[in-house]
């Protein structure tokens, strides 16, 4: 499991796996993985880079106590709050975004900058959008699936909203540059942090973790898309 | 995905309960879920990482819960008709020994989740359907953790656990097909075989 965040200016890392795609030859047996061999180029890349930042989260985990981890993580879900609010509105989901509004302003103020969700306790429930989920509500379709060096796995729909969600990031708007920079390097490795349980379940649990990764990333956000209640599948037995 | 290590806690929720037989799905959850989380709450091996400790857990108060056979099919797809009834036999052997031990590393991550349940509309004739909870752990989104259970005689047994989404049980789809088209259904076996004993020497 990559961190699946914001950090890097996007055009360039798209461009270079643009070319990246077109000098490879596609071995494709999966249907909703045309570019496999590309993708399976761009894992190994982000197993490598890994073993730098996996390192630098232990760190942060074992030397963060809980309740400033917990700040560190409500914080930056206060500020994407603001974004998830537009997506809901986005989407049609009007009772949705205006809870989320209030969300933002009661965190913000007597949460004290959203380090604490003073919201969630009082029982208005986090939702978590972004613009790829809100392409998808509009009906645009997967399309073949990528895996992108840092950034990790993305649908072609989920790649584009990812681009629009990081020209919309607060975070990546400030003018301050090394406050920028250090806002998103916590961020990135607060995520990563929250990854590292999952690390060894999938370590014992997949076969392959190229494809069981996958394969949990494309339900995972069918899911999300349709926000937690997705129609059952039937699976012929 | 930080919804794997709950998809495990979600596995333990399930299994234990003995009082759960004449209730509904959605109190057989509830009662293994709590039954397990009390006794995980209290052992400070399992917290520590002990993972045979915490499959003995599992194995004891969860699998009952569980049709394994009915779980293997649906990881196997289409396939599972062509298999005979010893090959059927050990791939969910196999299949079950490697979601136990997944799943009970899982428990040991165990730290102050607490879980909710959320209401369901369950039909007295109902026989099969989804139960949800959701794990809740401070500073991050809570993580939706599915149950599916269809109705055996009197009973309700799990056959499919889904995390944040994914299906623990339909995600080793692709995976194993694959493996059938090269191998066939022993290569199938061969491959679970493998892989349980890799496991297993690996850990203390």
């Amino acid at each position: 499991m990559k961190p699946v965040l914001s950090t890097q200016p996007p055009c360039l890392v798209i461009t270079l796996a643009v070319l990246a795609v077109s000098a490879c030859a596609t071995t494709a047996n999966n249907p909703k993985d045309p570019l496999e061999s590309f993708n399976r180029a761009m894992f190994s890349v982000n197993e490598g880079i890994d073993v730098v930042v996996k390192p630098v989260a232990k760190g942060y985990d074992a030397a963060a106590p809980l309740p400033v981890k917990v700040a560190i993580g409500n914080f930056f879900g206060n500020i994407w709050d603001v974004w998830t609010a537009a997506n809901n509105l986005l989407q049609g989901k009007g009772q949705d975004a205006v809870s989320d509004v209030g969300r933002v302003l009661i965190n913000t103020t007597v949460g004290i900058g959203g380090v604490f969700d003073v919201a969630s306790e009082m029982g208005m429930t986090k939702h978590t959008e972004d613009f790829g989920q809100t392409l998808g509500k509009w009906g645009v379709g997967d399309g073949p699936y990528f895996y992108w060096p840092i950034i990790g796995p993305r649908t072609t729909r989920d790649s584009f909203g990812w681009l629009v969600d990081t020209y919309y990031d607060p975070v990546w708007r400030i003018n301050d540059v090394p406050l920028r920079n250090s806002l998103a390097a916590t961020r990135f490795i607060d995520v990563r942090a929250s990854l590292l349980p999952s690390d060894k379940v999938v370590e014992d649990a997949a076969f392959d973790k190229y494809s069981y990764i996958r394969d949990a990333y494309l339900q995972h956000r069918r899911n999300e898309i349709y926000d937690g209640t997705p129609p059952r599948e039937r699976f012929d037995d | 995905m930080k919804s794997f290590l709950s998809l495990l806690f979600g596995l333990f929720l399930v299994t234990t309960a003995v009082l759960a037989q004449d209730r509904g799905p959605d109190a057989m959850v509830r009662q293994v879920t709590e039954d397990v989380l009390t006794v995980v709450r209290q052992d400070k091996d399992i917290q520590g990482g002990n993972t045979r400790k915490a499959m003995e857990l599992v194995e004891s108060k969860v699998l009952p819960y569980f049709n394994f056979q009915r779980m293997t099919s649906l990881a196997v797809g289409r396939d599972w008709r062509t298999a005979t009834p010893e090959q059927k036999k050990r791939l969910s052997e196999e299949f079950k020994t490697l979601l136990v031990r997944t799943y009970s590393n899982a428990l040991t991550s165990y730290k102050n989740q607490t879980v909710n349940y959320k209401p369901s509309k369950l039909q007295a004739s109902d026989t099969d359907v989804l139960v949800k909870t959701e794990i809740v752990q401070p500073g991050s989104k809570p993580v939706q953790l599915d149950y599916a259970l269809e109705k055996q005689g009197d009973s309700w047994k799990v056959y499919d656990v889904i995390v944040a989404g994914v299906s623990l049980v339909t995600n080793y789809r692709d995976t194993f097909n694959q493996e059938i088209r090269n191998n066939g259904i022993d290569g199938l076996i061969q491959m679970l075989v493998n892989r349980n004993k890799q496991l297993e020497t690996g850990k203390k």
